[in-house]
């Protein structure tokens, strides 16, 4: 019974940082109708500078706050130089432009700082609550993770829903003709997006590395994870990012905590396969009709 | 990278071909391309060293997976991300046939082949209703979860220890490591053959059909599913057997050797040696091989410490997938090609020819 709900527990929150990837995936696929392979690369990336800052003597949240800052560079920054040549290219260019950077990343951030044993430091206590008299598997650095996931989407939504320029956002999203016509300036609006995206991915490498051995390759199957819970969500949907993460992440905890970790990520690709077969578009996007 | 402006039944037919006369029939050219690479290798072979002639073996090996990622991605428009595992479940085969039978060398080479693309007919099913991307992101799963069983089935894989294959008696005098090497060189030999002959037949074209447009393919009576299924079945196939000759050549199979940086690695060695293209395969075979060895010698000279040159190379592959994709999406045989054809035009002073193919420019994809 422990053990049942620690496995629940954990796939809570390891499902928030899934939906943080999968939000970030959605915002570059909302954009660029894209998956960016180096959503997690990027974020490992700003948080081995964050690391650097840190041990530099600067204070853990300004080091917070500026890698989330050098995360949303990074994506304007990815965007402009490298995916926006390649428009009007098949589609499997960008694609493998991505996964070129998700591997230069890796093999910088292993030049630059090697495999440095020293883990990331967690913002709060990672030991486990006592509720009663037990000891559970969810400690104030889980809390802290909720707490800012739910900030997170409630922001992207009311960005998407609330503003002017979530309404521009949407319009050169879902028909990049007629709000360019409209006066929306795509271009940017694109920019923008895979900075956002950007910054997200640099937040869930601050909170996944505390977790995770830290190596240039720890956000590696937080990628897929979060691959998985936007596909099952739904690629167009910041909810569906959100219930994805969660469905993933307690799939995954529960995959790992019965059956043994070395399984998970061929959990997730059950899950994949399962959630294509039922429900190509995710849970939800509007399913898209054929043009032929 | 998917859809090449000229017709590709042209292009196929280089322009020194028309002049050094081979045969029409592609069969027979194949067969002479075959008999001229054979004898290239036996030259090389029988000059190197030992450890030499271990390295043209691994550039063999490297060949036949590139090729069937190259046939896969340039040819059918299919992107896979997991040709690293799928070379695992080939030497895995391959290992534990030789470990508990005592069959027949070819036969046990054979089954892993055969194993590896039933694997494949199996990930290409679900992958028919799935465009690149997401085709993409599946099969990393796959690259980063089919490693892991090993650890997992110790029993079964052996764990990090892995398993030990056995090297095939080389007959009467020849050298062992010659015969390994030769055994490697015949494969991808054959292998590149049969994928040739595979490209011209109605397969063929239906693959090229399917990766411009499905559904004009299926208008004119192409089962679109079956094409991309058996696409992905023929490649797979190509990745386990190099990875049966992986598991041959250093005698030993652990999950190690199957890191997603192989997985990407082959990617970036097909996407620069032109996707879709069988000769520019050995180019990103030779780079796969050699590279490894260069950046040790690099960080060697610049004093960079020991753990940094397999960074190195990781890089470099990073490099090659980006700055081919914006630069020569078709690699180094498509830019050698462009380069061909421009000198030939050239030669001919033909201006009209000449402007057509410079506005044409490298996007020859």
């Amino acid at each position: 019974m422990t053990l049942f709900i620690d496995v629940t527990l954990n796939g809570f929150v390891i499902g928030m940082i899934f939906a943080i990837v999968a939000l970030g995936l959605v915002l570059i696929y909302r954009a660029t109708r894209m998956i960016n392979f180096a959503q997690g690369a990027m974020g490992m990336f700003t948080t081995f500078l964050a690391f650097s800052l840190l041990n530099r003597g600067v204070g853990y949240w300004l080091a917070f706050v500026l890698a989330i800052l050098i995360g949303f560079l990074l994506g304007a920054i990815v965007e402009l130089l490298l995916i926006r040549p390649l428009q009007g290219k098949p589609e499997l260019n960008p694609v493998i432009v991505t996964i070129g950077l998700l591997i230069a990343l890796e093999g910088l951030a292993g030049v630059i700082w090697g495999n440095s044993g020293r883990g990331f430091p967690a913002a709060f206590s990672q030991s486990g609550l006592t509720v009663g008299h037990t000891k559970v598997a969810f400690s104030h650095f889980d809390v802290f993770i909720l707490v800012v996931v739910f900030a997170l989407m409630l922001g992207v939504l009311v960005l998407f829903r609330a503003t002017n320029l979530g309404l521009r956002m949407r319009a050169a999203a879902f028909a990049p003709e007629m709000a360019r016509l409209l006066g929306v300036r795509v271009g940017r609006i694109l920019t923008l997006g895979w900075a956002l995206a950007g910054a997200a991915g640099a937040l869930a490498g601050l909170l996944v590395a505390p977790t995770s051995s830290f190596n240039p390759y720890f956000m590696d199957l937080f990628l897929i994870y979060g691959f998985t819970a936007a596909v099952v969500g739904g690629l167009d949907s910041p909810i569906g990012a959100l219930v994805g993460g969660l469905i993933t992440g307690l799939c995954i905890s529960f995959v790992g905590g019965y059956l043994g970790s070395s399984l998970e990520p061929l959990g997730a690709l059950a899950l994949l396969m399962v959630a294509l077969m039922a429900r190509p578009e995710g849970i939800f996007s509007r399913p898209a009709a054929r043009r032929v | 990278m998917s859809s090449p402006p000229t017709p590709p039944e042209a292009a196929v037919v280089p322009t020194w071909a028309r002049w050094v006369r081979l045969p029409r029939q592609p069969m027979l050219r194949h067969l002479v391309f075959a008999a001229a690479a054979a004898g290239g290798f036996y030259l090389l072979t029988s000059n190197l060293s030992a450890y030499n002639d271990f390295q043209v073996g691994e550039i063999a090996l490297y060949a036949v997976a590139l090729a069937g990622l190259s046939v896969l991605t340039g040819m059918n428009g299919q992107i896979s991300l997991g040709h690293g595992a799928l070379m695992a479940v080939g030497a895995y085969t391959f290992a534990l046939l030789a470990t508990h039978t005592s069959i027949n060398f070819v036969l046990e080479l054979a089954i892993a082949v055969g194993l590896t693309a039933v694997i494949g007919a199996v990930i290409g099913v679900p992958a028919n209703r799935l465009k690149g991307p997401y085709l993409a992101g599946m099969t990393l799963i796959l690259a980063l979860g089919l490693p892991l069983l090993g650890d997992k089935y110790q029993s079964v894989f052996g764990g990090d220890q892995g398993l030990s294959t056995i090297p095939p008696t080389a007959p009467g005098t020849i050298n062992p490591e010659e015969w390994l090497t030769w055994i490697e060189i015949i494969g991808a030999i054959v292998t590149l053959v049969l994928l040739a002959n595979l490209l011209r037949s109605r397969f063929g074209r239906s693959f090229r059909a399917v990766r411009d447009d499905e559904i004009a393919a299926s208008l004119a009576g192409i089962h679109v599913a079956r094409t991309k299924v058996v696409a992905f079945a023929v490649s797979a196939g190509c990745a386990g057997l190099a990875g049966a000759f992986l598991a041959l050549s250093t005698g030993v199979v652990t999950p190690g050797e199957f890191p997603l940086t192989l997985s990407i690695g082959i990617l970036a060695g097909m996407v620069l040696g032109g996707a879709g293209s069988l000769m520019g395969v050995w180019w990103g075979a030779i780079v796969l091989v050699y590279l490894p060895e260069w950046s040790t010698s690099f960080s060697g000279t610049f004093n960079l410490g020991a753990g940094v040159s397999a960074y190195l190379a990781i890089i470099v592959f990073g490099l090659v997938l980006i700055v081919v994709m914006l630069a020569v999406p078709n690699g180094v045989q498509g830019g050698l090609r462009w380069l061909l054809r421009w000198a030939m035009l050239r030669l001919r002073r033909s201006p009209p020819a000449v402007a057509e193919l410079q506005s044409e420019g490298h996007s020859v994809s």
